[in-house]
């Protein structure tokens, strides 16, 4: 039997899709369960598996026997907005997901590079927070818990549906940015807020230094805006570099904000607030702007490094697709270059303690370069074992380390 | 090897004053702030250095002896008691704050720096270190990352995993490991998020550095009683819907009130309230919190808040504070002993909890005081008992495990705070599956293969399914043991 006549057997017709342009099969489990006989399957049988969410983000081209695509775990299970809490299966894409919660006066303030049909799964095992992690942290502070099948086939849960919880050890941070090195995500509980009844958006362009500055100086004021980003001007597709403030909460607290921020900025009066709608294709684009060009990666540095960190950046791979928090000291890079230049670059940060994590490229440069690369000391043994433990027989393909 | 040989092994790296051995100096450590559990180390050893640290760890390796790293022993799980045959690695001698950054808002401290004195280190630079577990004027830092503590101001800032950016972690080997950066952006997966919470189990936190977070410019506390319990609990609710994050929302009921207002801690509480509610508003712009602070007001009446006070100034914000800070010390009061339960229960489940709650207490005929942090749906049942009445701490035994079974049966979790230890081992198997306490056991021996350090606590082995990868020749059903030592097997001959 091949293995597509075998995970037939197992699974139903209705799993298998058409396959890609390499002609791996690509399976789409209808659950939890058929994720986890489908890897315990492939664990047995010695199939080598890559994962796929809608296939928007990373390029669908590691060498498999076979793909498994979470997109018909597309359901949400629950949504309690009394609880601002919800748990949703991992294939959901993130824009149907908001849409669900919007509905029920929820949101996920989460808001990751790519295109809006991104799933949960996909956003959650890279850990791809946007602008907003500014105002609401990482993509991990999200999360109450996580259901993941192991490269073996065995169902872990880990956390809970409810806002604090130590039972146990924390595996769902492991799982968050772990792409997929540790199992793969089948069903996520999230912490949500409240839809805000005002969000608005000022920019201001100008020079990188004297926007860098100014941002520091609306951190240094101690407004805690939802997203303060820096964006290059090809990215933002406007002249110069422009300094994207939003503001998001009850209206007396936006306009609060609105008044600081004029106060932080000496006056007033330069920032440009945005319509809704343009704010909304703003943000979009911006997102979609990771999407498109070969490699993204982010490094996260200390906020006092941020300028040092954009010349590094533009010395080294260039500075033309470029998004960087400065108050957080997170910037995010994508464009096209080359394995010697990432790992040149991936060194020199390094030293400075700086982690880079690729987080899309093709399979050749992700092979080589690593999603993570680099480990402080001592630390990489520790990665090892955690892989064996999760994913004993190497089933699941996943370019942690690099060459 | 033997009692005298160890101890003269363990003086020679951290000198005679530091290595206890005497029956007395032990007894200091053979409980926590939980006092239904009771274990004597054999040795207690208090390193100075992270350099002696990693010598007592090294040596205790060589041995093979299993040890348990302990901070200020405020823990309410028994998660830092050692049993006979294992050393107490008692890391309060550590206690440097090493760095302030005030640029990048974060600070690089030895695990014993007690938690308040962070903050107030960092306060003359505007900034705080926002967890704040009421034990703050006493437990450290290390302890707070090894249980992921919370406190009252952790429903806006978040629990300690929010606030650790990186770790210098001693492992059972003795080795040194670095996870996180300054930033908090991990070296790959995030092993800090990890480490924390792991409650000792998967080495010694050397250094740590944190998240420092500016001081509020504006705060607003306002303090509302109830003449219902089921209507303060309606009130969070009120308040959580309508998307106000308050920097703190915590709940006392009556018998609680009572006692804070009997001790030295009075705070002015009203002692004829069923319940009252401490909200903490706070921001940057006066306006804009006093504004929340009406919002909250108003949905708070609505909910049937007999009265709404707002404190005046910041001695009467701080004399309301203490009141709640102080509570269990206050509810100390009420009997001899005190069992502070913890568990998390969705917001929403509150009202029906807290009533099923009560009627647990009053079946048991016992006294269930309940202070808490309510915007969290973090439960803290305290029951007051006297230990030496056996019936009566068996009717405690069970009136625990019948409030941890409502919780559970609301959708909610065994601790959200105060960790697993020894206390709510028995509970694991009711919240996680076989597969799931398997896949936890499988990741503690990546980090400790011996299962030397802090043997015993958070995962119950018998209710373990076995990974691949492992297995424990050693292992009998039903007996949680590290194979290095059996729990009340001292290895050393006396």
């Amino acid at each position: 039997m091949t293995i597509l006549e075998k995970v037939t057997a197992l699974l139903g017709e209705g799993a298998v899709l058409e396959a890609g342009t390499d002609r791996v099969p690509r399976i789409a489990p209808g659950s939890p369960d058929a994720v986890a006989l489908l890897l315990g399957t492939a664990h047995q049988e010695g199939w080598r598996v890559r994962v796929e969410g809608a296939g928007t983000w990373l390029p669908s081209d590691a060498p498999a026997d076979l793909a498994l695509t979470t997109r018909r775990l597309d359901r949400v299970p629950a949504v309690e907005p009394q609880d601002l809490t919800a748990t949703a299966e991992a294939g959901i894409g993130l824009d149907q997901l908001r849409q669900q919660l919007a509905d029920r006066g929820a949101w996920l303030a989460v808001d990751p590079p790519g295109l809006a049909g991104r799933t949960l799964g996909s956003i959650v095992a890279t850990a791809t927070a946007g602008p907003l992690r500014q105002g609401f942290g990482p993509v991990k502070d999200h999360l109450l818990g996580v259901t993941f099948v192991t490269g073996d086939g065995r169902m872990v849960q880990s956390g809970g549906r409810v806002m604090k919880n130590v039972a146990g050890y924390d595996l769902t941070r492991l799982q968050a940015g772990g792409f997929g090195a540790f199992g793969v995500i089948v069903l996520v509980h999230l912490r949500l807020r409240a839809l805000p009844r005002a969000d608005v958006t000022h920019v201001l362009e100008g020079s990188r230094d004297e926007l860098t500055q100014i941002a520091e100086d609306i951190a240094a004021a101690g407004l805690t805006p939802a997203a303060l980003e820096l964006v290059s001007p090809a990215l933002a597709r406007r002249d110069r570099w422009v300094l994207a403030v939003r503001l998001v909460g009850s209206p007396t607290l936006v306009g609060s904000d609105e008044l600081g921020l004029g106060a932080a900025t000496g006056g007033g009066g330069r920032f440009t607030a945005l319509r809704a709608e343009e704010a909304h294709g703003f943000w979009m684009r911006l997102a979609e702007g990771f999407a498109v060009r070969p490699v993204t990666f982010r490094i996260g540095g200390v906020p006092a490094a941020s300028d040092e960190l954009l010349d590094l950046l533009q010395h080294q791979v260039g500075d033309e697709w470029i998004s960087a928090a400065p108050a957080a000291g997170a910037i995010r890079w994508t464009g096209d270059t080359t394995v010697d230049r990432l790992q040149r670059l991936r060194r020199t940060l390094a030293a400075l303690e700086v982690p880079l994590t690729l987080e899309r490229a093709p399979w050749p440069v992700r092979t080589a370069v690593g999603h993570f690369g680099a480990y402080r000391e001592g630390a990489g043994p520790l990665v090892a074992g955690l892989r064996r433990t999760f994913d004993p027989g190497g089933a699941l393909v996943v370019a942690t380390d690099g060459e | 090897m033997s009692r005298p040989t160890l101890t003269a092994a363990l003086t020679s790296i951290v000198g005679p004053r530091h290595v206890r051995v005497a029956l007395a100096e032990r007894a200091t450590y053979a409980m926590d702030g939980l006092p239904t559990h009771r274990r004597l180390p054999d040795v207690v050893v208090l390193p100075g250095t992270r350099e002696e640290v990693i010598a007592v760890i090294r040596l205790l390796a060589a041995l093979g002896i299993p040890f348990v790293p302990r901070g200020a022993g405020t823990g309410l799980s028994g998660g830092a008691l050692a049993d006979e045959g294992a050393v107490l690695v008692v890391l309060t001698r550590l206690n440097r704050i090493l760095r302030i950054d005030r640029a990048n808002r974060l600070a690089v401290v030895e695990p014993g720096v007690v938690n308040a004195r962070l903050s107030a280190a960092t306060r003359p630079h505007g900034l705080h270190y926002a967890p704040d577990p009421s034990s703050q004027s006493a437990c450290t830092i290390g302890g707070n990352v090894a249980e992921n503590a919370g406190g009252p101001h952790c429903l806006k800032y978040g629990v300690t995993a929010n606030h650790i950016l990186a770790l210098e972690v001693v492992l059972a080997t003795g080795e040194t490991v670095e996870l996180g950066s300054p930033s908090g952006e991990p070296w790959g997966p995030d092993l800090v998020g990890l480490f924390v919470g792991s409650e000792g189990n998967f080495g010694v936190a050397t250094r740590i550095s944190v998240r420092l977070t500016p001081m509020p410019r504006a705060v607003r506390t306002l303090l509302a009683d109830f003449m219902a319990l089921r209507a303060a609990g309606e009130g969070v609710s009120a308040i959580i819907a309508a998307g106000i994050v308050p920097a703190a929302l915590e709940m006392m009921d009556q018998s609680c009130v009572r006692a804070v207002e009997d001790s030295v801690y009075a705070a002015g509480y009203p002692r004829d309230a069923a319940a009252v509610l401490l909200v903490e508003l706070d921001g940057h712009a006066e306006a804009a919190v006093a504004a929340e602070a009406d919002a909250v007001a108003a949905l708070l009446k609505q909910a049937g808040a007999r009265s709404i006070r707002t404190a005046a100034d910041e001695r009467e914000r701080e004399r309301l504070w203490q009141g709640r800070k102080k509570a269990f010390g206050a509810m100390g009061r009420l009997s001899r002993d005190l069992v502070v339960q913890d568990a998390v229960v969705p917001r929403s489940a509150l009202p029906d909890v807290l009533e099923t709650i009560a009627e647990i207490a009053a079946r048991h005929d016992l006294v269930v005081s309940n202070v808490f942090h309510a915007g969290d749906g973090n439960l803290h049942p305290n029951i007051s008992f006297d230990a030496t009445d056996e019936p009566m701490r068996l009717r405690v035994e069970q009136a625990s495990a019948e409030i941890m079974g409502a919780c559970i049966a609301a959708g909610g979790t065994i601790t959200g705070e105060h960790g697993v230890g020894l206390d709510k081992l028995r509970y694991m198997p009711l919240i996680f599956d076989a597969e799931s306490l398997g896949a936890m056991h499988a990741v503690r021996r990546v980090f400790d293969p011996d299962q030397r350090v802090n043997p015993g606590k958070v995962v119950p082995l018998h209710a373990c399914r076995e990974w691949s990868g492992w297995t424990d020749p050693g292992r009998k059903p039903g007996v949680d043991q590290p194979r290095a030592v059996a729990r009340g097997q001292p290895v050393l001959a006396q």
